[in-house]
């Protein structure tokens, strides 16, 4: 089919996204906010639309379980989870990474418990950010198709796992016109996954078996080294992507930048607000502008301290928390910005955490606050 | 039935690994193996299994083998197979080889899931009652009363009968097998092998050190196991026909306890006590045929 529009949730976005990303196995389990991605694949798998086995896990561990070793055995994978079931994963996803088992899995950001809840809180992922994984934060269900298709194209060429990312309902369940793409845009884009390495008796080779200490610092460097190129041939693949469809993010958005005074950072649905936030302060005379955290692993370092390095303020704003240290991202910005010349002063507000709504007038608020006071090391509770 | 010492001779399990001499785990992986041949992919959770398999970058074992995680052997085998099947490879065997504590305990959720699922894969668990690559802690397939490190005074409760739980699933088979009997252990293999869908055995491994057993005992340890009635060797299709493979000889029980050290500490009266479960366990067993 070639491209057209739809009226699609961002969920179904993402399943779109997979289906014209053709994997062979999808081990999944049900989660809310996750669940109508699920519904979405196994209803185009039941319409012939979809030629994949899907295993109906009985959990999330053995879901990815799966997806580890059906990647190894020389397949394109696909999972989707949200909170408790990214946490019950964990420990696989340290497993897929090390295995260079490059797995695309979409999470739902959720609140984690206890106690239960079921809003928009990027805790759940963020807490995975050193397992060894991509991490892309979205915007829109758009975003996310777009994303989830390149993710295939950069992890499969680094063999490492990444995660496409947006929040619960704000992106998750909102309905808005989304392009699908043609199916032959997409085969253009993104060869067959045919892996040299897997798991084969006509090859014979294994994976996991126990190595020294020697060989795990070799292999970690390794991953550390792919890892390194990822910034890099997202870029690439975004572009690449924006040729064929017209449809760009960047690895990260600078958004008015170019002038201003006061830059605010954030990612995913929150990014949205800002925008408009700023648009509002601009016609006021402020010289505001967005910076979109779009690639979050790994940490977009080198170009975080090109866009912000002239900039006399940054207010970070994290819909999620870390109990000792904070918002994830303001600790990643602080880090990224350390022993720059001028740096700026680096602000970090806790905002919409739990889900809490933000509007563009609390954003404002912010910034008129930011101007009028110095920043705290730590990150500030605002609400 | 005469017991006979046919090995099978492809030599796909390989000497020089790093079981201690004598182990009935690696005597059990060298009949599995070479039975089923080198079409085979093997699965291998955190165990003394694992660490006969390797280390980097040797192997014992001439297939390629994965090593996951202590809980998720039935779901990895699962995802090898479908893998596999996809790309049309639907000959090999995908098998998983994994030790008690990894198939009654912290991997049973995956596996009672790949059951229901009915995953079409060979799940073997090399059952030594007991967690020994950790240095011999209880799983719940230590039987009653056996010392472990963790039941110092022996363990409360009794053994949990996983044949039977797997049974209930009604997968196309389920056995249990033992060292000590080769053919049967072999012939049981074959069988699986020809079979579609998930086969299921249990194959009791004895263990020198966690149960106290000298270098040159396990087979005899394991032979007494079945005569005794203690480990009764037979196999069920679809959950409904039973087999028994093998009678027991009728050998008290006392003889087979009295062979480790595990089970030193017993009484006269537990003794007996464990004698009248086990007839009560064989005449359950009898009638279920
Ligand atoms: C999640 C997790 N918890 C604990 C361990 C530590 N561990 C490694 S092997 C093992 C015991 C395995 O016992 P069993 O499956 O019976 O195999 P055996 O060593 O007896 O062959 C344990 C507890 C682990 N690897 N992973
Ligand atoms: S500890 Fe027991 S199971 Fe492990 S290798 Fe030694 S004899 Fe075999
Ligand atoms: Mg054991």
């Amino acid at each position: 089919m070639t491209a057209h529009r739809k009226l699609l949730s961002g969920n179904h976005a993402v399943s779109y996204g997979v289906m014209l990303a053709k994997p062979k196995v999808i081990p999944v389990y049900p989660i809310t906010p996750q669940t109508p991605i699920l519904e979405k694949i196994t209803e185009l798998q039941t319409a012939g639309e979809l030629d994949a086995d899907i295993m109906t896990a009985e959990s999330e561990h053995s879901a990815m379980a799966a997806c580890i070793t059906a990647s190894l055995t020389g397949v394109r994978v696909f999972t989707a989870t949200a909170s408790q079931g990214l946490m019950l994963m964990h420990e696989m996803l340290h497993y897929a990474s090390g295995a260079r088992a490059p797995i695309i899995m979409a999470n739902v950001n959720r609140t984690i418990g206890s106690p239960w809840a079921f809003w928009p809180d990027q805790t759940d992922s963020l807490a995975q950010r050193d397992c060894g994984w991509i991490q892309y934060y979205c915007e829109t269900g758009q975003e996310s198709l777009d994303t989830v298709i390149q993710a295939f194209k950069v992890a499969e060429q680094v063999m490492l796992p990444a995660m496409v990312i947006h929040e619960a309902f704000y992106v998750s369940h909102s309905v808005e016109p989304v392009e699908i793409p043609g199916q032959e845009t997409v085969d253009e884009y993104l060869p067959p996954f045919t892996p040299e390495h897997r798991l084969d008796p006509a090859i014979g080779e294994s994976w996991g078996n126990v190595v020294n200490q020697e060989m795990y610092y070799r292999h970690r460097q390794d991953m550390g080294r792919a890892m390194e190129h990822v910034c890099d041939l997202a870029q690439k693949a975004d572009q690449a992507w924006q040729e064929l469809t017209g449809r760009g993010y960047g690895i990260m958005e600078e958004y008015c930048c170019d002038d201003a005074k006061v830059v605010l950072a954030t990612m995913g649905g929150l990014a949205g607000t800002a925008r408009e936030a700023v648009d509002i302060l601009r016609q006021k005379g402020l010289k505001v502008g967005l910076l979109k955290v779009k690639l979050f692993r790994p940490f977009p370092v080198f170009q975080v301290r090109k866009i912000l390095s002239a900039i006399p303020k940054v207010i970070v704003m994290d819909r999620n928390y870390a109990p000792g240290t904070g918002g994830f991202l303001h600790q990643e910005i602080k880090a990224a910005l350390y022993g720059l010349a001028n740096s700026p002063e680096v602000h970090g507000y806790l905002v919409g955490v739990g889900g809490v709504n933000v509007s563009p007038e609390n954003i404002m608020d912010l910034v008129n606050r930011a101007m009028a006071e110095t920043a705290f090391p730590e990150s500030v509770w605002v609400g | 039935m005469m017991i006979s010492y046919n090995i099978p001779e492809e030599k796909v399990f390989l000497s020089g690994h790093n079981a201690c001499p004598g182990c009935g785990e690696a005597l059990a992986l060298r009949y599995i193996l070479n039975t089923l041949g080198p079409e085979t992919v093997g699965v291998v959770p955190p165990s003394c299994i694992a660490i006969i398999s390797g280390p980097q970058p040797y192997s014992s074992m001439r297939i390629p083998v994965y090593q996951t995680t202590l809980e998720a052997s039935a779901a990895s085998a699962a995802g090898i197979k479908r893998a596999l099947d996809v790309q049309g490879k639907t000959q090999v065997n995908v098998v998983a080889l994994a030790g008690d504590g990894g198939t009654y305990d912290i991997g049973f959720q995956a596996l009672s899931a790949a059951a229901e699922r009915n995953e079409d894969i060979i799940y073997i668990c090399l059952d030594n009652e007991g967690y020994m690559n950790t240095g011999a802690q209880k799983s719940s397939a230590t039987p009653w009363l056996a010392y472990t490190t963790s039941t110092p005074g022996g363990k409360p409760t009794g053994k949990k009968n996983v044949a039977e739980i797997m049974a209930a699933h009604e997968i196309p088979y389920v056995a249990t097998a033992t060292v000590g009997f080769p053919d049967d252990l072999t012939a049981k293999i074959r069988k699986a092998k020809e079979m579609k869908g998930m086969r299921f055995i249990v194959v009791l491994t004895p263990c020198l050190a966690g149960w106290g057993v000298p270098d040159s005992q396990a087979v005899r340890v394991s032979r007494l196991a079945v005569d005794t009635g203690i480990f009764p060797l037979y196999e069920v299709e679809n959950g409904r026909k039973y087999t028994l493979n093998w009678e027991p000889r009728g050998i008290p029980v006392d003889t087979y306890l009295r062979t480790q050290s595990r089970y030193k500490h017993l009484t006269a009266d537990q003794i007996e006590e464990i004698q009248q479960e086990v007839n009560r366990n064989m005449t359950y067993l009898r009638e279920k045929q």
